[in-house]
């Protein structure tokens, strides 16, 4: 086979969809992302594929250790999502279930800016087919704001690019210092894509609005895409460190008391994502690879969580904590799934978390950067908790709801399946995942110190959701927040952080609010002034013109003779 | 033959429009206008060959030497812009036989081909003149016979808005007459190059200073630049459809080309730019003709108001280009002129496609019309990527040149403003996406064809070359730069 592009198979392959048959469409788009897979194996290292277009080079094709890993996970992630999505017969979910992940293949191996941005764009357009296609009211508001957020990331990215073009005289996308204008809005679009906190919002809100099979999709590529760029371009930017741990922790407070699980889910990949950018701001090889790998592990186990819930979704009808109960005996197999997503996210040994979140928590340790290192530690507990055990316990194993349904389709538990198995394959032979980071690494996880720390965490923070559950403590679809989790281990935090969190939420939602009425105030006032019957879009009597040619004559005349 | 190019460009149509006055049986007349369209589009391809390897062509009227006798100039900028002209005529006359058919009746075809050869050739003759007087009797050729093709539309409103704008149009007219006046009066010669020379050695005088106003208000009221737009809005929307596709693609950029003449060859830079603040007046006013006329456009419910509006915004893009003054931006002004003439006609021979199919352009009636007229509606919304500045589009090439003639002159926050009304084309090409694909048609919607080959032809022959001149851009970016060089090297 000749050598391809990375991910531009999948895109270029996405337009025969709509033409094939039935039949033989399932078979067709699994192949892809599998050929395309292979195709990265046969690639070798270094830049491929330069061209000239209008008087730049650009070089579409950079294969180096991070990119590959990228590649990998991100073929995987597609073949796995489009497993998941056999059932479904809609030829545009189809398509941009395609395209979706060959644009984020594509930018991950991008070796200059106007191709990562060509890209950039790509995932943001196609994505946006995957909340759409819910077809319901919210949906399209929510598909709408997320277009606009993401698309301007993408000019932000594009501007920045041309700026940097222009000061630094080069396209190449490489490793940049945070100083002058381009390089800022550079960061700012990774920032925006990657979540970064107050730039969030986006994610929480339109993932647990796509359809069950598009919001599989959407965990896997978009803030991926953004980590891999941020690791690619700004390693070592010591405000990432801060950036990160504010992203890890503070989704926590919302996940808990989030009732939609779907959003729950949603709020803790934010949290994981602040992992990655810690490992990105820390900058040294182990919290480079760290953060690689724990994307790598990321994408998997939050895939998993993402399936398992979208099965419960696609057999139940809702997703609402409130509602669900019991499910365990309908879905059996469905729930042991999610268990082994939880217990991943949980990062219990012999789950692929173990093997990953460890290596940014350490690089932290080694950095000594100890703040930082309690955050990680403290946020990893909530992750515990809100994913670990509150999912699966809503879900699955709480009192039952008398619900009744089957079993997810054989296809589902197929998608799910090949992911729990990865989950633990990889962790049971870790080296398989550490000999395709980007730097080397002599990194054992089973040691005594590590699996028993890690296990007396999982055992405080069960003990602890135990007991808020028992005592009814727990919030369960309470918009106030009760962060009493963590006592067990942390007896000063809870009434600071209690306090903390009794600020910030309603702080942030005054903001929130505020903000979109001065928008629609805004556009209120647009559209008297614009609108069909506005100031400027009525039909003037020609008089007017006239008088504005006086005026512009005159100005003319008066600027002449000052 | 080759060396009377020039003068052919101007005959050939001129002699057009009797023609079709004469061949009265049924839409014979046609046949006249499309040899007349297309043998000026092959003229105005070999000028632009012979100038951009042999030079300057000038051709002298009837072999009087000039100053004195007519002169015929032909140099990289107007060859360019005789091919967008010249080139948009030979793809919206094929596509009016059945467009015009429909709006006009089989009967008095004749009188529409009469006027728009005489359009077509008072275009074609604004551009390639190189005499100060003959390029406002060909002005006013266009004009006149432009305000008859807007009158011709079937909404009785198009006799207000021609009458309107002849108005308007005849006020541009006079203030431009009277400048050329002032500049005949100073020099004592209307040959452009012969006015640039004598005006360089004079001192400057407020005889030129009065003569550069009047020109400049002049030339904005005619290429529709803020707030001097008023008339073209309903121009536009009442006229037949062919027309506005037609004038919307040619005659602003005619009169665009008319502004880069007097201000970079006719006065000196150091004049335009210099001693007048021009280039901030101009800034001002295509910044807020930009954002204002976008801005109405979200919220137009007839599709050819919302592109009139639409167009008000992207010739403030080009004049932004001119404003900066220097290499990049006005190359990028009229690589523009090139590139918005064809998304602007193509969409507006969409719009025309639908009109003859649901006799309707209002965004209300069209809802579901994606699936109904699938390749027109992609043709509009291919269009709508390039207003957009979607990459692989011709609009992303000229957005680009002009970020980059903003940074050259240190105007970063006017490259913003172009990257953030790009979002506003966003939002009022999103609107007829949503209702054209997201909308279910109406129950009791007739069932529809596609518009007819005849006319879906021309308008991907339109749109598609948006697309390829997005990609491929030798041949746009190389003449627009090399005109920009010319234009700015005289001062």
């Amino acid at each position: 086979m000749i050598e391809f592009p990375p991910g531009l198979l999948l895109i270029i392959g996405a337009i025969l969809v709509p033409l094939l048959p039935r039949v033989v469409r399932n078979a067709y788009m699994l192949a892809l992302p599998v050929l395309g897979f292979w195709g990265l194996l046969v690639l070798p290292e270094g830049i491929h594929f330069a061209f000239d277009i209008f008087g730049y080079t650009l070089s579409p094709v950079r294969v180096d250790g991070l990119s590959l890993l990228f590649g990998y996970i991100f073929h995987i992630a597609a073949a796995i999502s489009i497993i998941f999505a056999f059932h479904m017969k809609d030829p545009v979910q189809q398509m941009a279930g395609l395209i979706y992940p060959g644009a984020a293949i594509g930018g991950a191996f991008a070796s200059d800016l106007i191709t990562l941005f060509v890209y950039w764009e790509g995932t943001a357009i196609a994505s946006v087919f995957l909340i759409w296609s819910s077809k319901t009211e919210s949906a399209y508001k929510t598909g709408m704001r997320y277009l606009i957020i993401q698309i301007g990331s993408g000019v932000l990215l594009l501007a920045g690019a041309i700026l940097q073009f222009k000061t630094a005289g080069s396209l190449e996308f490489a490793k940049m210092d945070l100083t002058g204008p381009g390089p800022v809005m550079i960061f700012l679009a990774f920032g925006i894509k990657a979540a970064f906190p107050l730039m969030h919002n986006w994610l929480q809100d339109s993932y647990p609005e796509a359809t069950v099979t598009g919001t599989v999709f959407l965990s896997a590529f978009t803030t991926k895409l953004a980590i891999y760029a941020l690791a690619r371009g700004f390693p070592g930017t010591d405000i990432l460190i801060w950036i990160g741990a504010a992203m890890a922790i503070f989704p926590i407070f919302y996940a808990i008391a989030e009732n939609n699980l779907r959003r729950v889910l949603a709020y803790s990949l934010n949290s994981q994502l602040g992992f990655m950018v810690v490992g990105v701001g820390i900058g040294t090889e182990l919290a480079l690879n760290g953060t690689a790998a724990h994307a790598f592990s990321s994408v998997l186990y939050k895939g998993l969580l993402f399936m398992s819930m979208g099965a419960v979704l696609y057999r139940t009808g809702t997703i609402n904590g409130s509602d669900l109960g019991g499910l365990y005996k309908s879905m059996p197999f469905t729930s042991a799934f999610c268990v082994i997503g939880a217990a991943s996210i949980s990062a219990f040994p012999l789950f692929i978390g173990f093997v990953s979140k460890s290596l940014i928590i350490t690089a932290a340790a080694d950095a000594e950067h100890w703040v930082v290192w309690l955050i990680l530690l403290l946020a990893s507990v909530g992750a515990m908790h809100h994913s670990g055990f509150k999912i699966p316990y809503v879900a699955f194993f709480k009192y039952d709801s008398g619900m009744k349904c089957e079993e997810a389709p054989v296809n589902m538990l197929i998608a799910m399946g090949l992911t729990a198995f990865l989950c633990i394959a990889i962790s049971v032979y870790p080296t398989s995942l550490y000999a395709i980071l980007p730097f080397q690494i002599d990194y054992v996880p089973y040691t005594a110190t590590h699996v028993i720390t890690q296990i007396q965490l999982i055992l405080f923070a069960a003990l602890a959701f135990i007991y808020l559950l028992k005592t009814g403590l727990y919030p369960s679809q309470l918009n106030s927040i009760n962060l009493d989790f963590d006592w067990t281990y942390r007896r000063m935090l809870p009434g600071l952080i209690k306090k903390l969190g009794a600020v910030f939420v309603p702080a942030d939602r005054l903001v929130r609010t505020a903000f979109l009425n001065r928008v629609e105030g805004f556009i209120a006032g647009v559209f008297r002034h614009h609108g069909p019957e506005g100031l400027l879009a009525r039909t003037w009597p020609t008089g007017s013109t006239v008088l504005w040619v006086a005026v512009l004559l005159a100005l003319y005349m008066v600027f002449y003779f000052i | 033959m080759t060396e009377h190019l020039a003068a052919l460009q101007v005959v050939i149509p001129l002699i057009c429009a009797p023609l079709c006055m004469l061949v009265r049986y049924r839409d014979w007349s046609w046949i006249v206008a499309l040899f007349g369209s297309w043998s000026c589009l092959v003229i105005s391809w070999l000028l632009l060959q012979q100038v951009m390897t042999g030079g300057i062509i000038s051709y002298h009227m009837g072999d009087w030497a000039p100053p004195l006798g007519i002169e015929y100039r032909v140099d990289t900028v107007n060859a360019f812009v005789l091919l967008i002209v010249s080139a948009i005529g030979a793809v919206v006359t094929p596509y009016a036989r059945e467009s015009v058919r429909a709006e006009f009746g089989v009967n008095r075809v004749y009188l529409f081909y009469t006027s728009y050869m005489l359009c077509f050739c008072g275009l074609l003759g604004v551009t390639i003149t190189g005499d100060a007087f003959n390029l406002f009797v060909f002005l006013e050729i266009s004009s006149l016979s432009s305000y008859v093709l807007i009158a011709m539309g079937k909404d009785r409103r198009a006799l207000t808005a021609a009458y309107q704008y002849l108005v308007l149009g005849t006020i541009g007219a006079t203030f431009i007459v009277i400048g050329i006046g002032l500049l005949f009066a100073e020099t004592g010669t209307l040959n452009m190059a012969d006015l640039a020379e004598r005006l360089a050695d004079k001192p400057l005088s407020r005889t030129i200073g009065a003569a550069f106003g009047f020109l400049v208000v002049g030339i904005s009221l005619k290429l529709a630049l803020f707030p001097l737009h008023l008339w073209l809005p309903n121009a536009y929307t009442y006229a037949p459809s062919v027309v506005s596709a037609f004038l919307a693609a040619t005659a602003t950029k005619v009169a665009v080309y008319v502004l880069l003449r007097f201000l970079f060859t006719i006065f000196d830079v150091k004049l335009s730019f210099g001693v007048m603040p021009l280039d901030s007046i101009l800034l001002v006013l295509a910044v807020i003709a930009m954002f204002a006329a976008s801005a109405v456009a979200i919220f137009q419910p007839n599709l050819k108001r919302m592109l009139a509006y639409s167009s008000v915004a992207q010739i403030g893009y080009m004049i932004l280009g001119i404003s900066f003054a220097n290499v990049n931006g006005v190359a990028a002004g009229i690589l523009h002129l090139f590139n918005h003439a064809l998304m602007k006609g193509g969409m507006f021979l969409a719009l025309g496609c639908f009109f003859y199919r649901i006799a309707s352009v209002n965004l209300d009636d069209m809802a579901g019309i994606g699936r109904r007229m699938p390749w027109t509606m992609a043709a509009f919304v291919v269009g709508g990527l390039g207003l957009i500045g979607v990459p692989l589009t011709v609009g992303f090439i000229s957005k680009w040149y002009l970020v980059l003639g903003a940074f050259e002159r240190g105007w970063w926050f006017a490259a913003a403003l172009v990257l953030l009304c790009s979002l506003l084309a966003v939002v009022y090409i999103w609107r007829v996406v949503e209702v054209a694909y997201l909308k279910p048609a109406p129950e009791n919607a007739p069932d529809i064809e596609d518009a007819p080959p005849s006319m879906l032809i021309p308008t991907w022959i339109l749109i598609g070359a948006s697309i390829y001149y997005g990609i491929n851009t030798d041949l746009t970016v190389g003449a627009a730069k090399l005109a920009a060089q010319q234009l700015l090297g005289a001062g």
